[in-house]
């Protein structure tokens, strides 16, 4: 299979035409640019089309009308962009329209920096725009994975009729590693009779989201949210390393996972039962596999480039049976693994002494 | 016997609720008439506002999308641009579009942007119960403007055709009036030229459309066209206000 020495960046924009996406509307924003000005460039060739948007506000909002029209969409951003678009975001999700957002985070809050950062996490797997809805996110850690996961994306929004995020940051955006485009197996996916095509040979369609009797306000909230719940049932992904044995466990995704597991390597070396659990969907976060682990751990760490987010989720996974602790980087900061690895031993001493 | 008026199959049987006197009810049937007589009930797509109009997919028979406030022309753009051979239209009030949208609107005119905007401008919030709007003209008293509209303070309204005009990428801008039969034949024939223009590929269109809200303004039907007359056509430019084709 042909290997391709791709930057993040590119690599998730590849995947998206492989995937077929036709449509992609953006504006430029650091760290995030590549993959506008790739799309730009590859799309026409595809008989795609690129539009720049004015701004992000507007992009999201053109890709709620090509995702209504039945194609499949994309658009990519950075935080303060990704901030911009949760009004849209919002309507997405009430509208159920399969649109994939890409968010290469930066530090924030406000203008922020351009470094590293997974400070975004709230936004993406509470909510971030008002009202009651989720969007499916995705947290690659390598660049084959922004490629399997772009792909992916597009069958989990068209089969869920659902917004899907990847979130990435810039490490990840900019690092270049070999990657592969496998054949895929598709999922079956459901037909877009629901799309606004034009009503010809049909009963009209029509894609809103106002309603004012309460009534169907509450009709629409139960059914967004048993579909939520069945998200959460069949697509939970992470993985597990080193946690046959594990005592303790690091979790960490993304970025912080590549760190996290160089920590666990060099613990292992000390002869110190540690593991790594990487969530690779934030939401729906994976509690099962906390579950499966949780009689033999006697303590977590989560690592995050945040003042502390994911690890209320790791909290609530394994119901605090545990003590959680925070090992975090910030401001575009990023941990070494020795660092992770002594915040570890500061936290759980009883891992080292016994040993 | 010579029928010679009927309900045109472009609108649904659904009750408006617009209030007693408002021009939207017209504006809704020219709109409706033209999609019908052009044969686009099969093949067009509206996209709706957030304000009195934003309920208005119930009454077009054709596929329709809700935008959220203002992004009607981004929304329209996403539909076009995914299906370039449809035809779509937005439908939007003066607060929706002159306001918290005049981002979309302007840079949907400068793309050239192969779609209709129909804009209805009632000098007023509607929906939300008579607010100032970017269109309330000078010393027009609102819920928000109660001592009248005091331009050193909320400065003046935006003539929004007459800034489309301005946009090279406007292929078709008219600002009209449904006051008088005279002027509804007009608006019509206004809105069916710049549908026409959509369907010849020449780029954006825009259609003004001087509106009434009696609510809103405390008038009668009857003394709310009379205000109309005698304040927003002569604060508002009314004309074929740019043709690229006729240029």
């Amino acid at each position: 299979m042909k290997k391709y020495l791709l930057k993040g960046n590119e690599a998730i924009a590849e995947a998206a035409v492989r995937a077929g996406c036709r449509l992609f509307f953006g504006y430029p924003i650091t760290p995030s640019t590549e993959i506008i000005e790739y799309m730009a460039k590859h799309l026409p060739a595809v008989n795609g089309t690129f539009v720049q948007a004015e701004s992000e506000v507007s992009a999201i909002n053109m890709c709620f009308g090509a995702a209504g029209a039945g194609v499949r969409v994309m658009t990519a951003s950075s935080s303060p962009g990704i901030s911009l678009m949760q009004e849209g975001l919002s309507y997405i999700a009430a509208n159920e329209l399969p649109v994939v957002v890409v968010n290469i985070v930066r530090a924030g809050p406000g203008l922020g920096g351009l470094g590293p950062s997974q400070a975004d996490y709230f936004q993406a797997t509470k909510g971030g725009g008002h009202g009651d809805y989720r969007l499916i996110v995705l947290a690659p850690s390598t660049v084959q994975e922004l490629v399997n996961l772009t792909q992916d994306a597009f069958d989990l929004a068209d089969l869920y009729r659902n917004p899907v995020m990847i979130m990435a940051d810039g490490i990840l955006g900019q690092m270049m590693e070999p990657v592969v485009f496998q054949e895929r197996e598709t999922r079956q996916l459901p037909a877009k009779d629901w799309a606004t095509t034009g009503a010809e040979g049909r009963p009209r369609n029509t894609i809103t989201s106002y309603s004012l009797q309460n009534e169907i306000g509450e009709a629409n909230c139960l059914r967004w949210e048993a579909k939520y719940r069945s998200i959460a049932a069949a697509e939970q992904r992470w993985e597990q390393y080193m946690t046959d044995d594990a005592a303790y466990l690091m979790v960490a995704y993304g970025t912080t996972a590549r760190i996290a597991k160089a920590a666990v390597q060099m613990a292992r070396k000390e002869g110190i039962k540690v593991g790594l659990l990487r969530p690779i969907t934030l939401w729906p976060f994976p509690v099962d596999g906390f579950k499966s682990l949780q009689g033999q751990i006697k303590g977590y760490l989560s690592v995050e480039l945040s003042a502390g987010q994911m690890i209320e989720d790791v909290r609530l996974a394994t119901n605090c049976s545990a003590p959680v602790h925070l090992c975090n980087r910030q401001g575009g900061m990023v941990p070494a693994p020795e660092e992770v690895l002594e915040r570890f031993k500061e936290v759980f001493p009883a891992a080292a002494a016994a040993v | 016997m010579k029928e010679v008026f009927k309900r045109t199959g472009a609108l649904t049987d659904a009750p408006f609720h617009y209030c007693p006197g408002c021009t939207h009810g017209i504006i809704h049937r020219l709109v409706a008439e033209n999609l019908e007589e052009l044969n686009l009930l099969g093949k067009a797509i509206g996209v709706t506002p957030v304000g009195c109009a934003g309920f208005c997919q119930q009454y077009f028979n054709i596929d329709m999308q809700g935008a959220a406030h203002g992004r009607a022309p981004a929304v329209a753009t996403g539909i076009k641009r995914a299906l370039p051979d449809r035809f779509v239209f937005t439908y939007q009030g003066d607060g929706d579009l002159a306001s918290i949208g005049i981002a979309e609107v302007m840079h949907a005119a400068a793309r050239g942007e192969n779609i209709t905007t129909i804009f209805v401008n009632n000098a007023i919030y509607g929906m939300t119960g008579g607010q100032m709007a970017p269109t309330t003209l000078p010393g027009q008293k609102t819920s928000t403007s109660p001592f009248g509209r005091e331009p050193s303070v909320a400065g003046y309204p935006l003539d929004m055709p007459k800034i489309i005009a301005q946009i090279q990428g406007a292929a078709y801008v008219a600002s009209v009036s449904v006051d008088s039969p005279k002027n509804v034949l007009q608006a019509k024939k206004a809105i069916r030229q710049a549908f026409e223009y959509q369907l010849a590929g020449r780029g954006f269109t825009f259609v003004s459309v001087l509106s009434t809200c009696p609510t809103n303004w405390g008038m009668s039907p009857v003394k709310a066209l009379e205000w109309l007359r005698e304040n927003m056509m002569k604060n508002y430019t009314l004309g074929v206000l740019k043709d690229a084709a006729a240029q």
